[in-house]
Order: C-alpha cells, then sequence, then structure tokens
C-alpha cells in the first residue's frame, strides 16, 4: 500500500479524530455511553490503522515496544493502585470515598475516572501489541498471502 | 409497538442472512468482511433495546478491532477455507437439539419490558439506590432541599456506575484477563522470533 497516495493521505487525515474520538470516549466514560475499555479500542485502532497502512515497523517507531509493554502494565497498576489506596487510608479495597471523603458523589466521580484511564490505558496497549504480534512481518499487505503471487510489488490502484 | 417489531423483525433477518452468508462463504476474507456486518447490525438490535453500552461495545469491538485483528491472521494464513463436507450431520442435530432446549428455556422468561419481571423488581433499584439515591440522600442532607445540581452529584451514566463501582472487583480482574493476554501473546510470538531463551 505504499504506493497508495490516497489511501496514505487520508490515513494521516483521520487518525488525530480517531485518537481524539478515543481520549473523549475514556474521559467521559462516566458522563456519557463507552468507557475505559471501548475508548481504549478505538485509540488502539487509530495507531492499528497506521500500522495497516504503513507497515508494523513503522508504528513500531511511533509507539515502539518497550513503551506498550509499560503501558499495558501501568494500566492495571493505575486500577490496583486506587483500591489500595482506599486500603491505606483505612477504607475497604476500591471504596473510593477517601478520594473525597466530604463529597461522596465527587469522590466517586473521581474513582471511577481513574479506573477508566487505567482500563483504557491497558486495554489500548494489549490491542496494539496483539495486533503487531500477529501480523509481524507481514504488512505493508502488498508482501502478504492476501495478494496474488504475480501481483505482489507491482503499482496497484484498486 | 408495531415500528419496533417491524423494525426488530428486518433486524432479525437480516442477521440470519448474514449469518448464513458467513457460514456458506469459502473466501475467509469476505467472510470476515461479512462478520463486520453483522456486528453492526447485532449493535442496532442493542441500540434498539436501549442498550446503548453494550452497543458502542458492539461496534468497537465486535465490528472493528475484532476484524482487524481476524483480517491479520488471515494476511498470516490465506484466505481460502480448506475444503470439507459440506453437511455435518451429528454437529446438525447438535445445533437443533440445543436451539430447541434454547427456545423451550425462553418460553419461562418473562415478557420483554415487562415490570413485574425479577430483574426489575430486585436487581435495578438495587443498582440505581447504589449509584442515585445515596447521592441524593447525601446531597439533601449537605446543601437542603434548594439544591441547584440536577444530578445531585452522582454518576450520570449508571451502566459505567455499575460497571467500575457497583461490581469494581469484577473489572479489575477483567482488565487482569486482558493483561494476561497480551503478555502470553509477547512472551509465546516475540520470544521465538526474536530468538531469545526457549
Amino acid at each position: 500500500m505504499r504506493d497508495q497516495v490516497i489511501l496514505r493521505i487520508i490515513t494521516k487525515l483521520i487518525i488525530p479524530y480517531i485518537l481524539v474520538f478515543g481520549f473523549y470516549v475514556i474521559t467521559h466514560g462516566e458522563l456519557g455511553a463507552g468507557g475505559g475499555f471501548q475508548g481504549g479500542v478505538i485509540l488502539a485502532s487509530g495507531f492499528i490503522l497506521y500500522g495497516i497502512v504503513y507497515g508494523v515497523e513503522e508504528m513500531r517507531k511511533i509507539i515502539p515496544r518497550r513503551l506498550s509493554d509499560t503501558l499495558a502494565g501501568i494500566g492495571v497498576l493505575l486500577y490496583a493502585g486506587v483500591g489500595t489506596y482506599s486500603v491505606l487510608a483505612g477504607y475497604k479495597f476500591l471504596d473510593f470515598t477517601p478520594l473525597k471523603p466530604s463529597d461522596l458523589g465527587v469522590a466517586e466521580s473521581w474513582g471511577m475516572t481513574l479506573v477508566e484511564y487505567g482500563v483504557g490505558i491497558t486495554v489500548a496497549a494489549v490491542m496494539i501489541t496483539v495486533f503487531s504480534e500477529i501480523t509481524e512481518g507481514t504488512l505493508p499487505v502488498e508482501n502478504s498471502s492476501l495478494v496474488p503471487q504475480n501481483k505482489r510489488g507491482s503499482d496497484r490502484m484498486d | 409497538m408495531i415500528e419496533f417489531l417491524v423494525i426488530n423483525g428486518i433486524l432479525l433477518f437480516l442477521i440470519t442472512v448474514t449469518s448464513l452468508v458467513v457460514l456458506m462463504m469459502r473466501n475467509l476474507l469476505a467472510a470476515t468482511v461479512v462478520m463486520s456486518m453483522y456486528s453492526f447490525l447485532m449493535s442496532l438490535v442493542w441500540l434498539n433495546l436501549d442498550a446503548v453500552d453494550v452497543a458502542f461495545t458492539e461496534a468497537a469491538v465486535g465490528a472493528g478491532i475484532s476484524t482487524i485483528l481476524l483480517i491479520g491472521a488471515l494476511v498470516m494464513v490465506g484466505t481460502e477455507e480448506k475444503r470439507h463436507k459440506p453437511i455435518h450431520w451429528p454437529a446438525c442435530l447438535l445445533a437443533v437439539l440445543t436451539t430447541g432446549a434454547l427456545i423451550y428455556g425462553t418460553l419461562d422468561m418473562p415478557h420483554f419490558g415487562d415490570p413485574e419481571a425479577p430483574a426489575q423488581t430486585h436487581v435495578a433499584p438495587e443498582y440505581i439506590s447504589q449509584s442515585v439515591e445515596k447521592n441524593k440522600t447525601e446531597f439533601k442532607k449537605r446543601h437542603g432541599a434548594r439544591g441547584s445540581n440536577y444530578f445531585y452529584n452522582h454518576v450520570p451514566n449508571l451502566v459505567t456506575s455499575v460497571i467500575v463501582n457497583y461490581r469494581a472487583y469484577d473489572t479489575l480482574f477483567e482488565v487482569a484477563v486482558i493483561f494476561t493476554a497480551g503478555i502470553s501473546l509477547i512472551l509465546l510470538l516475540r520470544r521465538r522470533r526474536f530468538g531469545g531463551r526457549g
């Protein structure tokens, strides 16, 4: 797909909107439809689109393996960390009260927001990892089994 | 009510057709695309049942990421299905028996939207009181009856509230499962590819 100019330009145009929408869904998880899981998947699909069009190695230059592995761990740690903070503050595990004891509703919002961020980070990182591991070395598509042998590498505009 | 039936009838027809097409199709790439159509139709069904969060998840995960991951797998394994016998009779019999048992089971279920259904009388009030009533009484106690905050400081999206607050442990271990899946994939595929210690 390296030669397909329209596809490459449109991809680059569309990716910022996908990422912004993903962030929106994660950060508005407690206000509207969606949440960490859906937002994380949308975020990851922005990177995966880049990986499909430009190749996994190009995508890995933007989000290296070390970074995505670390983020996958950080998300779970953030979630469990909120729970552990409650325990240290003298409440039950994952009880959000200590985040703002004077106002339970706000404490709940804070807890849910932090937890959603954790879910979103982990899901996005793991989805990127899954994609890049199962397609390693086969993308961009012109080198793969989806394209017949005699057409590989030629300049097709379909 | 009749619009509801008509829309659901159309959706049921389209879903049956797309799933049959997925079964018949020999080209796996085309089958994957039709499966993504199936997921979008399911998302419409959830939307029709007012389950917006489930519809969102179905569209993002079922139609989006799983289609991409399946296509990613097809890039590795090729797109032509292996030849096999057209109809596998024991499997057919099992499918018919299971379907019959499930349909027999649905006869005992309450009608759709029945206010007397157990889900409406036991679980739903408990969830709503966990999220809304608790904060409403708290807010009234603190600010008196003239509170101007529309949501009484509770979280507007009840579904997320139940998932992350009431069932926080459940969600924590769901995230742990996703994390474990990622780690297993890294251990199985990356180590082999980069020739690390096996």
